[in-house]
C-alpha cells in the first residue's frame, strides 16, 4: 500500500515556516547532495517521509517504524530542531513488512535503516537475537526499567496499555466491565453482546497476536474468554483505529486488547468512548528501537533514542502523540485514568523484553496457539476490511 | 670525631635486604601467575557448569513437550524453557528441534550440530552461530509412538557473554585476593627484614661509636649469623691490636737499644779525636771497630726480630724438612764465621709445618750464641722424629746460660739493657719463633755441656 509521501522542509529565507509544497525539486536536490543511493530510494518509496533541512546537512538518519508517520512527526521536529543539520527519512511500514525487510537486510548484510522502531516487539526481539542490532554502548537506556531493554542493544520507548473500551451510552445505565472475569460473565449472559465485541484479528495484526499470546500465559482466563468471544462471533480487526471508530458509533459495544495509546487519545476527544485498565491484570507493551548493526549513522540513531528518553523527548511524545514511556508511564498512565492505585504492579504486566518472546514466534507453537483460536473463533467470523 | 656514617664504597646493590625483597617478588610474581592460571581454569569451569545447567534445563523442558500427533512429531515449546534461559541476561538463544526424519520441526534449521556426535549420549559442544560464540546442549528424546519412531533431537544454544562475564570475575576476585594477599606478604618482608637485620645495625653503630684507637673485642649480644661475622671482625682486630703494638714495641726497644751504643760509638770517637798518642789510638780504633760491629749486629738482631715478629703473624706456615734448615742456618752461619760447626742429621727427612725464614733465624742466632758464649766445637743436631716429636738441637761444651738470663728468656729482648753481645736478644727471637710455631724451647745441662733447641711437633708423612 503505497500511502501518500510528505514532504516537510524549512526553507532558510522563512525561518520556522513550514511550507507544506516545498517539493519535489528541492528534496531531489536535497537528496542528490547526500547522495543516496537507488536502492535506498527504491526500499524508501512505500510511505516514506522525509524531514529535510536547508542547512548544510551533516547526515541522513533512516527510521524504519510501524508507527503512524502522523503520531511520530512532533518528535522527529523537535529532534531536528536540536540536531538542524540532519535529514530524515521516516519510513512506515506494517509490522510483518518491517520485519521482512529487516530479516532480509540482515541476512544480506545490507543497509536498510538506521534505527528500526516496531510495535510487534516480539519480532525485534528475535531480529536483535539474531544479531541484526548493535549496541550503543552501555549508557544509552540507563533510565529504563530492566524490563524494557535487553542487552543494551533493544530499548523500550513507550508505555502501551492493552485496554477495554466500551460504548458509553450502552454502558450509561451498567458499570463496563472492570475485569475479565466480569467480560466473561457478560459474553454468557445473553446474545446482548453478539457481533458486538471487538478484538485483532491475531492472525494477521502482531500486536494482538502478542498480546493475545501473552494472555494465554498470564492467566486461565484465557480460554473461557476466547469461548465466550467464539460464541458472541466477536469481530475481529486488524487495527486499533477501526474497532475504536466502531464502538464509538455503537456498531460495536466492547473492544477487548485495544492498544491504550491510541484509545487515550481517542477518549481525550471523543466522549462516546470510555476506557477501562482490566483490574486482573493490564498488559504493558514498550514499543521497541533497535540500532541496525549495518547502520550509516549509529551516532545519530543513538542521538534520537537518546532524545526520546529524554524529559523533553518523553514531553513530546506524551503531549503530541498519547505515547507514554516506560520511565515515568506508570505514574502517569495513573493520572490519565484517574485511578490512585494505578501503578499497582500486580494489575499492570509490562511485557519484559526477554527472549521468551521468541516462543510465540516459534512456527510450531504458532500453529498449536492459532489452532486453538480459529476452533474458537473460526474464519468465518472475520469481518473483511480493508 | 666521628667518621662518616655510610662509607661511600657500599654498593646498594649488595643490600641484604633488596636481595632478600628481590627474591620474594619473584617468588610472588610466579606464585600470582600461577595462580591467574589455575584460577581462570577454575573460574572457566565454574562458569560453564553453572550456564550448562541452564541449557539442560532448558533442553529438557523442550524435550517434555515434544508430542505427536497425527502421526507427526511436534512440540509445543515451554514459556519457561525461555524464561530459564534469560536468567543470562545478556545472551542470545537459539534452538533447533529435529525430528525423528531428520528434519528440522522449528527453530533455527541452520544452527551447527556437534561434529563429533557421540551418538546416543547428550552432549555439550561448543561452536559459532550468528557471527557469535555459542555453548549449544544436544538432548535427544526417543520416541516410541504408533507411527512414528526414533530419535528427536532437541538442541539449545546461547552465546557466552555471561559466562565469559563470570569466569572472568571469578579470575578477577580470585587473582586480586591473592595480588592483596601478596602486597601485604611483601611489606611483611619488608618488616621481618629490617627486625632481621637490626644486630648488624647495631653492630655497625657499636663500631662507628668506638674510639678510633679502641681495638678491643666487640662484645654485644648478637644472634649466631651476625656472631659469625663478629668473631671474624674481632679476630682481624686481635691481629691488628697484635700488630700495632709489635711496631710500636719495635720502635720502642730499637729506639733504646740503638741509642746507647752510639751514644758510646760517639764517646769514644771524640775520644779518638782528641788522642795524639798512636798506641792509645791504635786500642781505641781497635775498641771502635768492635763497637761497630757489635752495633751492627745489634741493628741485624733487632730487624731480624722485627721480620720474624711480623712473620708469625703474615708468614704462610708450609711443609718442610728440618734438615734442610739447620744446612741452610749452617751454610748462612759458616759464611761469616770461621769456626767448624759439627752437623748431624737423621737419615729420613723430619718434616714439620712452618715459616722456612723465621727457623732459619731462630737456628742462626742460637748457633751464633753457641759459637759467642760456650764452649767449642759447637753440634747442631736434627733429631729423627720419634711419638710426634722431633728436636732441632745446638750443642756446646760451656756452662749454659746463666740462670738470670734463662729465667728472662721470653720477656722483650731490650727491656733490660741486654748488650750487643749478650745471648738474651738471640733467644729472645728463639723464644719468639718458638711461640709462633707451637714449639716448646728446651733447653738442659748434658754430661760433657749444655744443649738448647727447638721441639717441633712432626706432621704425618
Amino acid at each position: 500500500m503505497i500511502k501518500s509521501v510528505w514532504h516537510y522542509c524549512r526553507a532558510a529565507f522563512a525561518p520556522g515556516r513550514r511550507v507544506q509544497t516545498c517539493l519535489w525539486g528541492l528534496a531531489a536536490i536535497i537528496g542528490s547532495a547526500v547522495g543516496i543511493a537507488a536502492t535506498v530510494m527504491n526500499v524508501a518509496s512505500a510511505g516514506d517521509h522525509d524531514f529535510p533541512v536547508s542547512a548544510d546537512i551533516s547526515g541522513r538518519l533512516v527510521i524504519q517504524s510501524t508507527t503512524d508517520y502522523v503520531i511520530f512527526s512532533p518528535v522527529i521536529e523537535a529532534f531536528q530542531q536540536r540536531w538542524p543539520d540532519v535529514l530524515i527519512t521516516y519510513n512506515e511500514l506494517t509490522t510483518n513488512e518491517l520485519n521482512n525487510a529487516v530479516e532480509h537486510a540482515c541476512d544480506q548484510n545490507r543497509f536498510l535503516g538506521d534505527l528500526v522502531i516496531s510495535s510487534s516487539i516480539d519480532q525485534q526481539l528475535k531480529l536483535v537475537n539474531d544479531g541484526c542490532a548493535q549496541s550503543p554502548g552501555p549508557r544509552v537506556g540507563a533510565s529504563l526499567p530492566d524490563w524494557a531493554k535487553w542487552r543494551d542493544e533493544l530499548f523500550g520507548l513507550t508505555y502501551e496499555p492493552a485496554v477495554t473500551v466500551y460504548n458509553k451510552a450502552f454502558f450509561a445505565d451498567r458499570k463496563a466491565p472492570q475485569n475479565r472475569f466480569d467480560l466473561i460473565d457478560l459474553l454468557r449472559e445473553s446474545d446482548t453482546f453478539r457481533a458486538k465485541v471487538g478484538s485483532y484479528d491475531i492472525e494477521t495484526s502482531g500486536v494482538g497476536y502478542l498480546f493475545a499470546f501473552q494472555d494465554a500465559i498470564q492467566a486461565s482466563t484465557w480460554g473461557r474468554l476466547v469461548e465466550g468471544l467464539g460464541r458472541n462471533e466477536a469481530q475481529l480487526f486488524c487495527c486499533t483505529g477501526e474497532i475504536l471508530e466502531r464502538v464509538a458509533d455503537g456498531r460495536l459495544l466492547l473492544g477487548y486488547n485495544v492498544l491504550g495509546s491510541y484509545a487515550l487519545s481517542r477518549i481525550g476527544r471523543d466522549d462516546r468512548v470510555g476506557l477501562v485498565l482490566p483490574s486482573d491484570y493490564t498488559l504493558i507493551m514498550s514499543r521497541a528501537a533497535f540500532i541496525s548493526r549495518d547502520a550509516q549513522q549509529p551516532g545519530l540513531a543513538r542521538a534520537f533514542i537518546d532524545f526520546m528518553l529524554s524529559p523533553p523527548g518523553r514531553a513530546i511524545l506524551a503531549r503530541d502523540a498519547g505515547l507514554l514511556s516506560p520511565i515515568d508511564g506508570p505514574d502517569r498512565l495513573a493520572q490519565l485514568v484517574g485511578k490512585a492505585k494505578g501503578a499497582d504492579p500486580q494489575e499492570l504486566r509490562p511485557i519484559a523484553l526477554t527472549p521468551a518472546l521468541m516462543v510465540g514466534l516459534d512456527q510450531a507453537k504458532r500453529n498449536i496457539f492459532l489452532q486453538q483460536w480459529r476452533a474458537a473463533l473460526p474464519p468465518r467470523h472475520l469481518s473483511r476490511h480493508p | 670525631m666521628k667518621p662518616a656514617l655510610v662509607p661511600a664504597s657500599t654498593n646498594p646493590r649488595q643490600s641484604v635486604a633488596v636481595r632478600l625483597g628481590m627474591a620474594m617478588a619473584v617468588i610472588l610474581a610466579v606464585v600470582l601467575l600461577g595462580t591467574i592460571f589455575a584460577a581462570n581454569k577454575y573460574g572457566q569451569d565454574a562458569a560453564d557448569e553453572t550456564f550448562d545447567r541452564l541449557l539442560r534445563g532448558a533442553a529438557l523442558q523442550i524435550a517434555e513437550r515434544i508430542l505427536v500427533t497425527d502421526g507427526h512429531a511436534n512440540v509445543d515449546l515451554p514459556v519457561s524453557a525461555f524464561e530459564l534461559l534469560s536468567l543470562a541476561r545478556t545472551d542470545r538463544i537459539f534452538y533447533r528441534i529435529i525430528g525423528p526424519d531428520g528434519k528440522t520441526l522449528t527453530g533455527y534449521g541452520d544452527l551447527p550440530l556437534p561434529k563429533d556426535d557421540k551418538g546416543r549420549a547428550d552432549q555439550t559442544y561448543n561452536t559459532r552461530y550468528k557471527g557469535a560464540d555459542v555453548r549449544a546442549y544436544l538432548l535427544r528424546r526417543q520416541l516410541a509412538e504408533r507411527f512414528v519412531s526414533g530419535d528427536v533431537k532437541v538442541i539449545v544454544a546461547q552465546t557466552t557473554t555471561e559466562r565469559v562475564a563470570l569466569a572472568r570475575s571469578i579470575t578477577t576476585q580470585a587473582v586480586l585476593t591473592i595480588a592483596a594477599a601478596g602486597i601485604v606478604l611483601l611489606l611483611l618482608v619488608v618488616v621481618v627484614m629490617r627486625i632481621a637485620l637490626r644486630p648488624l645495625a647495631r653492630v655497625e653503630r657499636t663500631i662507628l661509636d668506638r674510639d678510633v684507637n679502641d681495638l678491643s673485642p666487640i662484645d654485644i649480644a648478637a644472634p649466631a649469623e651476625v656472631a659469625v661475622l663478629l668473631a671474624a671482625i674481632n679476630r682481624f682486630m686481635r691481629r691488628l691490636d697484635r700488630r700495632i703494638e709489635a711496631m710500636q714495641n719495635f720502635v720502642a726497644d730499637a729506639a733504646h737499644q740503638i741509642r746507647t751504643p752510639i751514644t758510646a760509638l760517639r764517646a769514644q770517637l771524640q775520644l779518638a779525636l782528641d788522642e795524639d798518642d798512636p798506641v792509645v789510638l791504635a786500642r781505641l780504633h781497635k775498641r771502635l771497630h768492635e763497637r761497630t760491629v757489635g752495633l751492627g749486629r745489634l741493628a741485624d738482631q733487632l730487624l731480624s726480630h722485627a721480620l720474624i715478629a711480623h712473620r708469625a703473624d703474615m708468614a704462610v706456615s708450609q711443609e718442610l724438612d728440618l734438615r734442610r734448615i739447620a744446612l741452610e742456618a749452617e751454610r748462612e752461619i759458616r759464611a761469616v764465621s770461621d769456626e767448624f760447626i759439627q752437623v748431624e742429621l737423621p737419615d729420613e727427612p723430619v718434616a714439620i709445618k712452618g715459616d722456612p725464614i723465621s727457623l732459619r733465624e731462630a737456628v742462626k742466632n742460637l748457633l751464633n750464641n753457641a759459637l759467642k758464649h760456650g764452649g767449642l766445637p759447637v753440634s747442631l743436631v736434627v733429631t729423627p722424629a720419634q711419638n710426634g716429636h722431633a728436636c732441632l738441637l745446638v750443642r756446646d761444651t760451656g756452662a749454659g746460660i746463666s740462670p738470670e738470663i734463662s729465667c728472662r728468656i721470653g720477656e722483650r729482648f731490650a727491656s733490660n739493657g741486654i748488650g750487643p753481645d749478650s745471648a738474651g736478644l738471640g733467644l729472645s727471637i728463639v723464644s719468639a719463633v718458638a711461640s709462633s710455631h707451637g714449639a716448646v724451647l728446651v733447653r738442659r745441662c748434658t754430661d760433657d755441656g749444655f744443649e738448647i733447641g727447638l721441639e717441633f711437633s712432626v706432621t704425618a708423612s
